[in-house]
């Protein structure tokens, strides 16, 4: 890998004993393709930062600012949601609360009224019966004392019937109060 | 058969019909041309160069032409690539790497498509020449070097001076640090060079001897045990075509590192 050549000749001699330089290492090679790796590259770099580069940016920023649009949209509808949902178990809740205690109302009210009526049913019963007891109690006793009078009517004609002759009414009931004391 | 093997590709540069696996690396001038008593010759060298650049910025046009928020094939291809190189230069560089975005992206593509370009049979490979590595890696160098002292002023000194080393130990290490960060070129570009050099090498004495086992009556039969190794050896080729561009732009990023961030 001797170098032969002269730096600035394009062409290595190719003579016939003289060895031919290893290529990717010729030095006459150098000064050509360092010029044009820096044109190209020069070029390739001002273009990507320029033009290139930016397309896909801007590409992939549209596509992550669209997506966390939608991803910001769908939480807010998320929260949204949340809250009807916290809205209606909250109006549930009271609608729930309000129909006990208008069947409470009702149950008490109902309550009241039965046991009014059945108060009221009561005391009359109570009083019919009552009456009906003096009505009782002072039927018998009546009845207690005709059969008294009767019994002394009787007693007053059996004697008049056995012994003839008239006998008052006040000895037969004496007699009759002294027998029943016996 | 080994020997004849070793013998072929050792003696195979004329008349044996062994084709010289040397003469892709060859740079010859389409267009001669000088400037300033410089040789700029418009060689096959450019034109691989040139092709490369269109290739790139030809590719990028097209697949960001209608960008749409569900990428097409083409589109998602440019994006991933973007985010590949963004990716790498974030990870690495971290704070302040942004700004040289454009830079890095500009030689991981351009590397990345000349050493692609050379996967193709009868292409030049742009990256197998010393001197083209060679400048990209000092370009890396240097700019490395303006944005230290432009960063860090002296502060980006502090790179050869690692915090924790006894005081007697400490010109050793420093000593060992200076000579390693200027070793950082030589290392960038020969990893490169050597990779596409060594790589289109075996692949070309390979196929060769295809060629010269089917020249030779029997031993005919043998020709498809070069070319299967050929095959594999193209896959292997263009896997290291891409590794070789992330390497290098991968220790591109990892220098703007240093110089950015030199306390560590």
């Amino acid at each position: 890998m001797a170098d032969k050549t002269t730096a600035g000749t394009t062409q290595p001699p190719h003579g016939a004993g003289q060895p031919k330089p290893f290529p990717p290492l010729d030095p006459a090679t150098f000064a050509p393709q360092l010029i044009w790796l820096a044109l190209t590259f020069g070029l390739l770099y001002v273009l990507l930062k320029r033009y290139v580069l930016t397309r896909v940016r801007t590409a992939i920023e549209d596509r992550r600012g669209s997506i966390q649009r939608d991803l910001e949209r769908a939480e807010a509808l998320k929260s949204e949601t949340e809250q009807a949902l916290a809205d209606y178990e909250r109006a549930l809740a009271a609608a729930r609360t309000r129909a006990n205690a208008i069947a409470k109302a009702v149950q008490d009210d109902l309550a009241a009224a039965t046991n009014e009526q059945l108060a009221r049913g009561e005391a009359e019963i109570a009083k019919k019966v009552a009456d009906a007891e003096l009505r009782i109690l002072q039927a018998k006793s009546k009845a207690q004392a005709s059969v008294t009078s009767i019994a002394e009517d009787i007693a007053g004609a059996i004697v008049a019937k056995l012994i003839g002759g008239k006998v008052s009414k006040d000895e037969v009931r004496k007699a009759l109060v002294r027998r029943a004391a016996e | 058969m080994v020997g004849f093997l070793v013998v072929a590709a050792a003696g195979g540069t004329q008349g044996s019909g062994m084709p010289d696996p040397i003469h892709q690396f060859e740079v010859h001038p389409i267009i001669p041309l000088k400037l300033f008593g410089w040789d700029a010759s418009f060689t096959n060298a450019s034109a691989y160069m040139l092709l490369a650049v269109l290739a790139i910025v030809g590719f990028f046009i097209l697949s960001t032409r209608a960008p749409s928020l569900v990428p097409s094939r083409l589109q998602s291809v440019s994006e991933i690539t973007y985010e590949f190189v963004e990716g790498m230069l974030r990870d690495s560089v971290g704070h302040g790497g942004a700004k040289y975005f454009p830079f890095v992206f500009a030689l991981f593509i351009f590397i990345f498509a000349c050493n692609m370009l050379g996967m193709i049979p009868g292409f030049f490979t742009v990256t197998s020449q010393i001197v083209v590595t060679s400048a990209l890696a000092a370009l890396v160098f240097v700019t490395v070097l303006v944005i230290g002292f432009a960063h860090n002023g002296m502060r980006f000194l502090r790179l050869f001076v690692p915090q924790g080393v006894p005081a007697l130990l400490l010109p050793l290490v420093v000593l060992i640090e200076i000579i390693s960060f200027l070793s950082r070129p030589v290392s960038h570009s020969v990893r490169l060079f050597a990779n596409m050099l060594a790589g289109h090498i075996t692949l070309k004495v390979f196929g060769g001897f295809v060629v010269m086992l089917l020249g030779a009556g029997a031993y005919a039969t043998l020709a498809p045990l070069p070319l299967l190794m050929t095959v594999a050896m193209t896959a292997l080729e263009v896997l290291v075509a891409f590794l070789q561009a992330y390497v290098f732009t991968m220790l591109t990023c990892m220098y703007l590192s240093d110089a950015l961030h030199p306390g560590h």
